[in-house]
């Protein structure tokens, strides 16, 4: 017996739009039916992973918060990824993006002016992009694999940033815990409204989520980036730059993941700790994927991962549930996304092997 | 032979096989006579390969019956063919480069037929007695394409041989190697051998083969007898109805010079590619240059060149010029903004990409034509440009939005070579212009690039198709192992001179000009 996966002739583009929505909804059944096995009331169940985060201003303006780093590493990775570039080291990027961020605070922390959160800023985008450029370079000099590269960098950068926050940026008076100083007052994200933790951040995302729309959809080099991706020969055959269009799409990936990252320290958290990131990074590919590479469609599915974040937490206090929650409705929804996708393309069809094999028998004797 | 001749070697009735959105065959009836040679004839996408395979065991049809002289049988796989008597050569050959004649042979056969060394005599035997000289020792990188056909061929005779598939066998071929080709053919079909023959070149079918069966679109079209037939009989057959079958234009003599290639040579860092060494050509505006010859002998590596996807270092920059400009170190959009146009071979993945919609391949190679402002591209323009080329060369699609891979061959070849010519380009370079396009779409094509040409714009078409280059050419010329012909005026040369260059018997250069007579020549 043997299943193979044929081709359909006609290609459902509603379908293929649906797709997301199909795989939400199969990952929402199957948590339910986890739930049920595990002896909790599935809808109970759903409905403080979901919705309960969800009742109030506070739990809006945290959803806000989660989603924006998921969101601006998403962005970026959507334009590495419309040119087939593999870029798995937003975690990396954005950890970098954190770790120069706070010593440049650290640096500042005297400063008054307005120009300290500029500083501050600049020195986590331009770390995130330098970290994506590391990539760019042994991609276009060595013809190294960037998907390995990338993942290589993110254990690099974690590294990295273990090292100062144990060492040259702990806080001398804070009695020997592997954190920095808080920031100074100027170099931190002023907040938004008065309640809640929701940061000026949310600008910077906002801003880039219409930059990167404007770069996919409307301009030339977001057309060569996409050409790039989808036919490497056509692109060199009308002169479009592989080099350096690699290292752009590289280093606006690496960048948004360094403001991701700085927006997370000179935001919520105030100052430099270990625990930066809960895997934005990692979390923001299935974003990106699950949002089609669209801008418009990263925001939604950046928002559901906000909440999946912060249901698991809520699940975790109220009903005791494991912090992993989060991670397997994660990696749920990535599975049935490229399941949905591929059952969409193409038709499964089981082979009899077996049947085949008599009826020729036959016609032989 | 076993069976008596009035039994067919093969019989096939009713063959139906249908792939996801097509129909490849329909309900074909086709039988061969032992010792006959058949030809199977059609347009690119009229069903010849899917039944082909089906003969050979590489699909199941989805209906219908085989016989084998005369008893009914399923054909497995191609191994069971292999058994019965059925060999094929295949269109691209199945040998390992590096490994010598007769290990390929070997590998082929299985371990059962001996070791290489142990075929060596019979593999001389069979080639002698076919007239096909063959080395058994040599490796199969050093072999010419003829060559390497003549190793796929005596592969097929080492065994008990009835029925031998051959698919376009000659489209790799000089004429000269065609015409050896059809003595060894003949004198196969002499010993009782039937030979199944795929083709579209009407004239070969017409000098080989004793009957046809001509498919359309899936459908028999009719069976004839190639001799009885005209070529405009065939091709009608063949396509129906469509205009400009048969036409010739008037040459054109030409006027100053665009493109100048001025003893290029470049070595190709492939040890199995071609390298080019002093490469000397002309052409000028208003005339169309041909450059003909046998797949494999430079024409990549020459209009990857002239196209600017292979640059040279800018200390040799001078070797290509465009109106006295050398171009030879600029990047092709550089090379686009002087003037030149392209038509690359390959029309889905190379000349267009195949998933993005035709508006999109519009402006992928026409985004200097004002299409862009301040780095945004003008969608409006991109559409109306897009909806022109599709009126203007008649394009069948349903819209611009359409993408690229659902178009057929010829249509979207027609859409490329339309993109180019609206750039209205000083300098087109077209690879393979009507290479797998019906007979339609081809005439459609050349009657535009003869237009082009009286507008003045200077073109290079290289092709393999040596009867579509004596058709539009100007003047003629022919590529064999890297080095390039003297050029001729069509009108004053004819084939078979053409295919002595194509085998490379050309005179060796005349001495290199000095790089003041090049200049003074290009100024009058």
């Amino acid at each position: 017996m043997l299943l193979s996966l044929e081709p359909r002739g006609q290609q459902s583009r509603a379908m293929l739009w649906l797709s997301p929505l199909l795989a939400a909804v199969l990952t929402l059944c199957s948590g339910a039916l986890l739930f049920a096995l595990l002896g909790h009331d599935p809808l109970d169940t759903l409905h403080t992973l979901l919705i309960a985060p969800l009742a109030d201003w506070y739990g809006v303006s945290e959803l806000l918060v989660k989603a924006l780093p998921i969101l601006l590493c998403a962005l970026g990775l959507a334009v590495a990824y419309q040119a087939r570039i593999w870029n798995i080291g937003a975690e990396g990027q954005l950890l970098l993006g954190a770790l120069a961020g706070s010593a440049m605070a650290i640096q500042i922390i005297d400063w008054d002016s307005r120009w300290a959160l500029v500083w501050v800023v600049l020195a986590g985008v331009a770390a995130g992009a330098a970290w994506g450029g590391l990539t760019a370079w042994l991609r276009t000099q060595f013809n190294a694999n960037e998907i390995l590269t990338s993942i290589m960098l993110n254990y690099i950068a974690l590294n990295l940033l273990l090292f100062f926050v144990h060492g040259p940026l702990k806080d001398p008076a804070g009695f020997n815990f592997p954190e920095s100083a808080m920031f100074g007052d100027a170099s931190r994200l002023p907040l938004v409204s008065e309640d809640g933790r929701l940061h000026a951040g949310l600008y910077f995302a906002l801003l880039a989520l219409v930059a990167v729309w404007v770069l996919l959809h409307k301009s030339f080099l977001g057309f060569q980036i996409k050409v790039l991706g989808l036919d490497r020969r056509a692109a060199g055959f009308v002169g479009f730059r592989e080099k350096r269009l690699v290292w752009f799409a590289l280093l606006v990936s690496g960048g948004l993941a360094g403001l991701a990252g700085v927006g997370e320290v000179a935001g919520p958290i105030g100052q430099l700790v270990p625990q930066v990131s809960p895997g934005y990074g990692y979390a923001a590919i299935t974003v990106a994927f699950l949002g089609r590479l669209n801008p418009l469609g990263i925001l939604f599915a950046s928002l559901l991962m906000a909440l999946l974040y912060l249901g698991g937490e809520n699940a975790q206090m109220t009903m005791n549930l494991p912090q992993a929650i989060t991670q397997l409705f994660q990696g749920m929804m990535l599975f049935f996304l490229l399941a949905c996708d591929v059952l969409i393309l193409y038709r499964p069809r089981l082979k009899l092997k077996w049947a085949q094999r008599t009826t020729n028998a036959e016609a032989m004797a | 032979m076993s069976s008596s001749p009035s039994v067919p070697r093969l019989q096939l009735s009713g063959i139906s096989k249908r792939y996801p959105g097509c129909l490849a065959n329909d309900r074909i009836d086709l039988s061969i006579a032992p010792g006959e040679i058949h030809a199977l004839l059609g347009e690119n996408g009229a069903g010849k390969s899917t039944l082909m395979k089906i003969i050979y065991g590489v699909t199941q049809p989805d209906s219908g019956e085989i016989r084998w002289q005369g008893e009914p049988l399923k054909m497995r796989d191609p191994a069971m063919a292999r058994s019965l008597g059925v060999g094929m050569v295949f269109q691209h050959f199945s040998l390992f480069e590096t490994l010598s004649v007769a290990e390929n042979i070997a590998l082929a056969m299985g371990a059962a037929a001996g070791t290489p060394k142990q075929l060596e005599p019979k593999i001389r035997e069979v080639s002698q007695r076919y007239g096909m000289a063959l080395e058994p020792g040599r490796l199969v990188h050093s072999l010419s394409i003829g060559e390497r056909q003549r190793v796929e061929i005596v592969r097929c005779l080492m065994q008990d041989i009835k029925l031998l598939i051959l698919d376009e066998p000659t489209s790799v071929l000089t004429p000269q190697e065609a015409d050896e080709l059809f003595v060894t053919l003949r004198r196969l079909a002499a010993e009782g051998c039937s030979i199944l023959f795929i083709s579209h070149k009407l004239g070969e079918v017409r000098a080989l083969c004793q009957s046809a069966t001509v498919l359309r679109g899936g459908k028999v079209s009719g069976h004839c007898i190639p001799a009885e037939c005209s070529d405009l009989q065939l091709a009608r057959l063949m396509v129906g109805d469509a205009e400009g079958l048969e036409s010739s234009y008037p040459k054109a003599g030409g006027g100053l010079p665009r493109l100048r290639v001025d003893d290029l040579s470049w070595h190709n860092a492939d040890p199995f590619g071609c390298t080019l060494s002093q490469i000397r050509l002309e052409v000028r505006s208003g005339e169309i240059v041909g450059i003909a010859g046998v797949a494999g002998n430079g024409q990549d590596e020459l209009l990857a060149l002239l196209s600017g996807e292979t640059r040279l270092p800018r200390s040799e920059r001078e070797r290509i010029s465009l109106d006295t400009q050398p171009i030879a170190d600029l990047y092709p959009d550089a090379r686009r903004k002087l003037g030149l146009a392209f038509v690359p071979a390959e029309r889905l993945g190379h000349g267009a990409v195949p998933d993005m919609s035709l508006s999109d391949n519009a402006l992928l190679t026409a985004f200097q034509q004002g299409l862009l402002s301040k780095g945004l591209i003008q969608r409006g323009k991109v559409r109306a440009l897009a909806d022109e080329i599709i009126q203007r060369f008649a394009v069948k699609t349903p819209d611009a939005d359409a993408p690229a891979r659902s178009l057929s061959g010829g249509n979207l070849q027609k859409f490329i070579l339309g993109r180019e010519i609206l750039q209205n380009p000083k300098l087109l370079v077209a690879a393979h212009p009507t290479w797998g396009v019906d007979v339609g779409a081809a005439a459609a094509i050349h009657r535009a690039l003869i237009a082009l040409r009286d507008a003045g714009a200077a073109i290079l078409v290289i092709s393999e198709d040596l009867d579509e280059l004596f058709q539009i050419s100007d003047r003629i010329g022919a590529l064999c192992s890297g080095k390039l012909s003297p050029l001729a005026a069509t009108a004053e040369t004819e084939a078979v001179e053409v295919g002595r260059w194509m085998a490379g018997e050309f005179a060796p250069l005349p001495p290199i000009t000095s790089p003041l007579a090049a200049a003074a020549a290009s100024l009058s």
